[in-house]
């Protein structure tokens, strides 16, 4: 299964439904305002770092970079993909849940 | 109608306005509506303060390229508001520090205000938005 997240971890619950329900080893796609929960420094962040050795996480690259962070700042552990890898993971790792 | 004009003559009224940020830019349209309401306000001369709250800190996050999500990237703008006198921008501490950033993130010199010092703030207003 593939978890997608959109909303920001510091505003709704969405991501930590996710974290509480998603299936260990299953797959789990940061994007929009999603892409907050993948930095590092964050009052969110000893969260993922925990749940990135729990699920295989990753953030999509040009939703940080429009928020103007890079990937030297995403969590270690936490893989950055471009679109391409969106669809990758849709097709290698679906169905598709949608967390909104 | 001559009546009618006086009642709506605003000449001379300046109210202080403060524009409170709530929201990340981009995942929805909050942000960009919120600096269009500022720039209203300052366009009638208006006491205008911005603060930044919440995810609203990352709409002035420094380095923003939103060419890939096909988006136009309005966090210049808040750089020009200085040439409409809009010059008391607020970034609240506690949400700042929990985001991981910093006053060198941003895009504009702002204030660094803890909750308590913005709530005082807040409390002189006329008008507060928030978006």
């Amino acid at each position: 299964m593939l978890h997608i997240v959109n909303k920001s971890p510091f505003e709704r619950s969405a991501l930590d439904s996710c974290l509480r329900l998603a299936k260990k080893g299953s797959a789990i796609l940061l994007f929009e305002d999603g892409v907050f929960a993948a930095l590092k420094g964050c009052a969110t962040t000893d969260k993922m770092s925990a749940a990135a050795r729990d699920f295989n996480v990753f953030v999509l690259g040009p939703d940080l970079s429009a928020r103007g962070f890079e990937q030297d700042q995403v969590i270690d552990g936490v893989t950055v993909v471009d679109y391409g890898g969106f669809v990758d993971l849709t097709v290698d790792r679906g169905p598709v849940q949608s967390w909104l | 109608m001559a009546d009618f004009e006086e009642d709506f003559d605003t000449d001379g009224i300046i109210k202080k306005f403060m524009y409170v940020h709530t929201r990340a830019p981009y995942g929805t349209v909050y942000a960009l509506e919120g600096l269009e309401m500022v720039l209203i306000a300052a366009a009638f001369e208006q006491d205008v303060s911005v603060v930044f709250i919440d995810d609203g800190v990352f709409q002035i996050k420094k380095g923003q390229d939103t060419k890939a999500i096909n988006m136009k990237n309005f966090s210049p703008t808040f750089r020009a508001l200085e040439g409409y006198d809009v010059e008391k921008l607020f970034v609240e501490k506690e949400s700042m520090e929990a985001r991981g950033l910093t006053p060198d993130d941003f895009v504009v010199p702002v204030e660094v205000f803890d909750s308590e010092e913005l709530s005082l703030l807040m409390n002189e207003q006329d008008v507060v938005i928030t978006g």
